[in-house]
């Protein structure tokens, strides 16, 4: 055998999904009626077993026979969409859950990063919580003791050490606790979509962190992520899931293409519908793209591009946060505007459905297939997130009027720039 | 780092590597009760003092309830003390129990999120109360002092009944921990059992003035060998010792932890799943 330090063989995974109109079987009561009703049943109809009655439950299989290997020192993405089954893969990995088949063999010390903080205690302070997040993360206590100033130093909160971290900054608080799972020497890390929280600088950070784990200690490293650009710029190589089946494992960089195929099927979509997700009070049912004007998947090279998201809200409210943000086709973030941050006008009075409409005027897009993605939210946080819904493409035009075609390189943006002439040299200009 | 370990993952796989796991987790355990500790009495007024607080006053109303207004028989012990020596190792019992029936419920962020073995979320459970009972022990001492009690060499014989005091909360803890996961009936179910167990054991009087007709199935409470023998020990002088008590305790402890301990890995697997 090679050197592989991760080898999954034909693993799957099932759940049994309780369909809520049927009666749930989760109290006690319930149980013990069932169990006794099938135990009579045993009794009078003994030819029919049906001890185990489980009609009302469906199957669900979260991993369907998936079988890969990962060698020593790699660091491989993946990626799938949402209820792909990245989560229940990372879960298996790190023995959260137990896989139904299959079978796993891992060379090395496994730790686990699901979620940034886990175990963190609010009453607690910075000090104390880096101890018991670094023994529950599988660290010892001579192993902390060790890093122990690192880990600060990482942090950047060394001030408020002694501070219970309810009274932190929710910045500090992820810092913090990122500092901490950053410290771990595993020889295999399974890493899930942490990333996704603290400041620009701070999870640059922490990309760069990684990078120094994998290149120069050799560590293997799993690294489940929505964001494209993290995947390509981190990974080598990546394993795409559908719908709990692995369609590919590859390079980073084609697993990304196939993916971004897969999610919209390079079918250009100018209108999308959304159901009601679960626990969201607040909720977008459709979205629509408008070039120039109307509805269109088309947009000519400097038109005009507008959104508009209609919504509905279970209990009447006055302000509701939108963002969008479009992508490239190859998944790098372009453009975005939320007006969590940015001006926008408000209802007048509280409403339960309303339409928002974002117009962007002239986009610098350049010719391409793009992707939007939308959030929706209230004053506090976002309820309902809709990724690469729609999909565009900016079709060439000879705005700037010289009958020139464009090179294939260009990049996705282009800008808008008054180009100034002068005879003289710069340097001549700044003596004057 | 040590030479890389090989771990297999498959599905219903008895793990031979769990107790060795339990051991390498065990500075996990010490964190967990640590934790809990701390903050237990976090931005209370008077802090640790209510681990003294609340079984000193039980204390004085069970000394009057039952020593002052029913006149029950002491033995000649100081009522007080006789209440104290058999409360202490209740509520250690009655503490560690319902704490550690709901540890995992309370814990349910980490079984989601992170792997170690789960037998240390009640354990450690355990040990957070074992710590109040240490500091309610002082009571038991302040009593001593003030009816200038001097104990007999049974007082050695102590640690013991603290062990399998200990053992029947793990054991019916780890049973209620792992049924909670999945039914949260014990939820309500635990602090009913930890009220009536109060009544039915010989807490607020001692055990000879129950009718012998009736012994056999009042020792069926483990507790009831326990507190016993606390009393045994502690209050020493002419109390003699219910061996069939005891044995039948020892018995019912053993029965209850290995069951417990059985039921808590069979499940465990799928606590994850489920909570």
């Amino acid at each position: 055998m090679s050197d592989s330090v991760i080898q999954v063989e034909s693993l799957s995974k099932k759940y049994l999904l309780h369909h809520q109109h049927v009666r749930k079987r989760s109290t006690l009561r319930d149980a013990i009626s069932d169990r006794t009703k099938s135990l009579l049943q045993l009794v009078t109809n003994p030819l029919k077993n049906s001890f185990r009655t489980s009609e009302l439950d469906e199957e669900f299989w979260a991993l369907k026979d998936i079988s890969f290997q990962i060698q020593q020192g790699e660091v491989v993405g993946i990626i799938g969409q949402n209820g792909a089954g990245k989560s229940t893969l990372l879960k298996i990995l790190s023995r959260i859950v137990e896989p139904t088949t299959g079978r796993i063999t891992l060379n090395g010390r496994v730790a686990s990063l699901l979620e940034v903080g886990t175990g963190f205690h609010q009453e607690l302070s910075g000090r104390e919580n880096i101890y018991l997040n670094g023994a529950i993360l599988g660290m010892s206590m001579s192993e902390i003791r060790k890093k122990f100033d690192e880990i600060v130093a990482f942090s950047e909160v060394e001030n408020f050490l002694d501070t219970p971290v309810k009274h932190y900054s929710s910045g500090m608080y992820v810092r913090l606790a990122f500092s901490v799972a950053a410290h771990l020497e595993p020889e295999i890390l399974i890493v899930d979509e942490v990333l996704a929280v603290g400041d620009a600088s701070f999870q640059k950070k922490c990309l760069g962190k990684m990078e120094d784990m994998t290149s120069k200690e050799g560590r293997t490293v799993l690294f489940v992520s929505h964001n494209m650009g993290a995947i390509k710029s981190l990974c080598k190589s990546a394993c795409l899931l559908n719908k709990g089946s692995l369609v590919m494992q590859g390079s980073a960089e084609e697993c990304v293409l196939t993916y971004l195929g897969l999610n919209h099927a390079n079918q250009l979509k100018h209108t999308a519908h959304f159901s009601k997700p679960q626990n969201a009070p607040l909720y977008m049912t459709s979205a629509r793209l408008f070039c120039k004007g109307s509805v269109s998947e088309y947009l000519s090279l400097g038109e005009d591009l507008s959104f508009e998201v209609s919504f509905k809200s279970e209990s009447p409210i006055q302000i509701v946060k939108l963002g969008y943000l479009i992508s490239s086709a190859t998944g790098d973030r372009l453009l975005n505007a939320n007006n969590r941050y940015q001006k926008s006008p408000q209802f007048d009075v509280a409403v339960t459905e309303g339409v928002i409409r974002c117009n962007l005027g002239q986009v610098p897009l350049m010719p391409g297939q793009y992707t939007v993605s939308f959030w929706l939210g209230h004053s506090e946080f976002d309820t309902h997130i809709m990724e690469n819904v729609l999909l565009f493409e900016v079709i060439f035009q000879d705005i700037w009027g010289q009958g020139q075609p464009l090179p294939p390189n260009f990049s996705s943006l282009w800008w808008q720039t008054e180009y100034q002439i002068n005879h003289a040299s710069v340097e001549y200009l700044n003596s004057r | 780092m040590t030479a890389p370990t090989k771990l297999i993952i498959e599905a219903g796989r008895i793990e031979r590597q769990y107790w060795q796991d339990l051991w390498r987790y065990r500075e996990l355990l010490y964190f967990l009760a640590w934790r809990d500790i701390l903050v237990r009495y976090k931005q209370t007024a008077i802090g640790i003092a209510w681990a003294l607080l609340r079984p000193f006053l039980t204390m004085i109303v069970f000394t009057v309830v039952f020593g002052n207004l029913a006149k029950l028989p002491s033995n000649g012990a100081p009522y007080p003390i006789l209440v104290c020596a058999a409360m202490l190792p209740w509520q250690l019992f009655a503490n560690a129990l319902t704490d550690s029936s709901n540890s995992l419920i309370t814990n349910a962020n980490l079984l989601t999120k992170v792997y170690f073995p789960r037998i240390i979320i009640p354990i450690s459970a355990t040990i957070v109360s074992f710590v109040d009972f240490l500091v309610s022990g002082l009571i038991l001492l302040g009593l001593m002092a003030w009816y200038a009690f001097i104990p007999s060499w049974r007082i050695l014989t102590l640690p013991l009944f603290i062990l399998i005091a200990c053992g029947a909360a793990i054991g019916a803890g780890l049973w209620f921990a792992a049924l909670n996961v999945k039914y949260r009936d014990f939820r309500f179910i635990v602090p009913f059992i930890v009220q009536f167990g109060l009544y039915i054991s010989p807490v607020g009087f001692s055990s000879e003035i129950v009718p012998e007709r009736w012994h056999l199935l009042y020792s069926l409470n483990p507790m009831v060998g326990v507190i016993n023998g606390f009393r045994w020990a502690i209050l020493g002088g002419n109390i003699e010792f219910h061996w069939i008590d005891f044995l039948i305790s020892i018995g019912l402890v053993g029965l209850i932890l290995s069951s417990g301990i059985q039921y808590f890995r069979r499940t465990e697997r799928m606590f994850a799943d489920v909570i």
